[in-house]
């Protein structure tokens, strides 16, 4: 998987957990929350969404690293890669 | 009827908040399985038929109505949280309400979805307590109304410490008691705020089919996430065993066992079910006293025709200081609510079939489950007379070429003994009890309440009610932490 590909498995997510929001123009480099509404609850739903869809486990402790989408490529990409090795 | 006997979560109660709490949970991959006592989903929130006509139980209308693009409303959240397209509930806007006080309704307050429609209203009928109100409103707006843990304070207090004339003090508080306080007299001021959001600053809508649309969606969303339920078998043991709830038994006499489970079903409700090693202190939530009669009117024609086409709701009182107790008698006609169920902007060409006027007034739940049989059918044929009597004193003279009692093609009332036959709730209380618990803990680890008794209120409430406890007790607590 690309790093593109990744941030659009987590747009993808996020069109599905926030359908009111314009999805258009997300600047990747730009936070998330500067930029969409996005509470704890739909950060919450964006961790289990990638853990039901995609076997990808995203403990507390690194909830931060899901900040931006450069920074969800970033730190999901390796993850995705070493699912997709394993099987 | 399935076989399984052990569920990740077992949910007591097919109402609103219960619903919702099965569709999160079923969604992210829990065994759910909600528990229904009653052969329809709904609860305090369902409907009935009778003789081909469909009646919804308690929705006039939905509060927290919020317009597309407003966002970060409890609307929002609960649409997201259920993955719910708005367009799902087909919400359609009230037309406009009032608030009546006098013996002929000679002060009024008119609100729409527009909050500066009841500001303007405040403004021009007590110009000098403008600013107090405004201040209010701030107040209100700035409260956390979502806090866990924020502590009692009287509402009454607060709101004196801004507007001084009574009058209006008593105007604001009485659509806000009726549609969602437990506590007779006073509010705390948190569900206050929760109150005077979904009315006044957000407002009111309901889909053309009423209640049913909303638990249709729920239902299907609950199907379509492989949740699980049985109706006609509620659970009427809970057996506790070192401090957790570690069997259930249902009505047919079959046990089941479950990590967790939430009760919807009310917190005095709930705690009667507990055998077992019963933990100190374990039965102790107060059940409530407030409880209401509705009389249910359908005409062969639209309230319109009557002259009686423009309000939604209208809230009022006759007397002097208006009283939100539990009645000396029966009821109190002093005070209560009315509904139009064909004022909503439904758009071109739609419509409801029949024209519908309900009523609402307080009840005393004692003198109603007291009554045997034949009296009770005589005492309601009684006090449905005399609410109707006390309620048409607020609504215009009827014109037109026919009077409204001429156009009655059908007539029922629930009373406080009608609302614990179907939904169990003590007392007829539909507001569950006066003590509210936010954090929906029990005296057993892993029985956690939602719905009415866990404190969030109105229908969109007790979705978010269900949300938010399957979010904190169990999705919450079973995501990974290193």
């Amino acid at each position: 998987m690309t790093k593109d590909e990744c941030k659009q498995v987590v747009l993808d997510i996020i069109a599905d957990i926030a359908p009111d929001e314009d999805l258009s123009n997300v600047k990747p480099e730009v936070r998330l929350r500067d930029q969409l509404q996005l509470d704890s609850m739909d950060f919450l739903d964006i961790v289990m969404e990638l853990r039901k869809r995609h076997g990808i486990e995203v403990p507390e402790a690194d909830y931060m690293q899901l900040a931006s989408l450069d920074s969800c490529a970033e730190y999901l990409t390796p993850k995705f890669n070493a699912l997709a090795g394993k099987s | 009827m399935n076989s399984r006997r052990d569920y990740d979560v077992v949910i007591i109660g097919a109402g609103m908040s219960g619903l919702a709490a099965g569709i999160r949970l079923a969604h992210f991959g829990r065994k759910v399985c909600i528990f229904e006592r009653h052969n329809a989903v709904g609860g305090l929130n369902g409907f009935y038929g009778i003789d081909g006509r469909r009646y919804d139980v308690g929705l006039h209308a939905l509060t927290n109505f919020s317009r597309p693009g407003v966002r970060g409303t409890p609307l929002v959240k609960l649409l997201r949280q259920l993955r719910i397209d708005r367009e799902e509930f087909a919400l359609c806007e009230q037309r406009g309400s009032r608030i009546a006080f006098g013996p002929r309704g000679e002060t009024e307050l008119r609100f729409t979805n527009d909050f500066a429609v009841l500001e303007s209203e405040v403004a021009t009928r007590f110009p000098r307590q403008i600013d107090g109100f405004r201040a209010l409103v701030a107040a209100v707006r700035a409260f956390d109304d979502v806090a866990l843990d924020a502590p009692a304070v009287s509402a009454r207090g607060v709101v004196r410490s801004h507007i001084s004339d009574p009058l209006l003090e008593d105007m604001l508080f009485c659509p806000l008691m009726y549609y969602g306080s437990p506590t007779e007299r006073d509010m705390d001021f948190g569900q206050f705020v929760i109150m005077f959001k979904a009315l006044f600053l957000e407002g009111f809508a309901r889909p053309l089919e009423g209640v049913r649309v909303i638990l249709r969606v729920l239902l299907a969303k609950y199907r379509a996430a492989g949740g699980e339920r049985r109706m006609k078998c509620g659970v009427r043991r809970i057996e506790a065993r070192g401090g957790s709830a570690h069997a259930l038994e249902l009505d047919d006499g079959t046990e089941v066992t479950a990590r967790h489970i939430i009760s919807s079903i009310g917190a005095p409700e709930t705690e009667r079910l507990i055998t077992g090693e019963v933990p100190v202190g374990g039965i102790a939530t107060p059940p409530g006293r407030l409880s209401f009669v509705e009389t249910i009117t359908v005409f062969n024609r639209e309230p319109a025709s009557f002259g009686w086409g423009e309000d939604t709701i209208v809230f009022f009182n006759d007397s002097e200081r208006f009283s939100y107790e539990s009645p000396q008698a029966e009821v109190d006609t002093r005070s209560g609510v009315i509904c139009l169920p064909n004022n909503f902007q439904y758009g071109p060409g739609k419509s409801l079939p029949e024209g519908l006027l309900r009523v609402t007034c307080l009840a005393r739940p004692e003198l109603w489950s007291a009554l045997p049989d034949e009296e009770y059918r005589a005492a309601k044929r009684r006090w449905f007379a005399a609410v109707q009597e006390s309620a048409r004193r607020f609504l215009p003279s009827p014109g037109g070429a026919v009077a409204p009692e001429d156009a009655v093609v059908a007539t029922d009332m629930f009373t406080p003994r009608t609302i614990t036959r179907y939904t169990g709730h003590l007392g007829g209380a539909i507001y569950g009890s006066p003590v509210k618990n936010r954090h929906g803990r029990t005296a057993l680890d892993n029985l956690y309440l939602c719905g009415t008794d866990q404190g969030f209120l109105g229908i969109i409430g007790a979705m978010l009610s269900g949300i938010s406890m399957a979010n904190l007790h169990v999705l919450q607590k079973e995501t990974p932490k290193l």
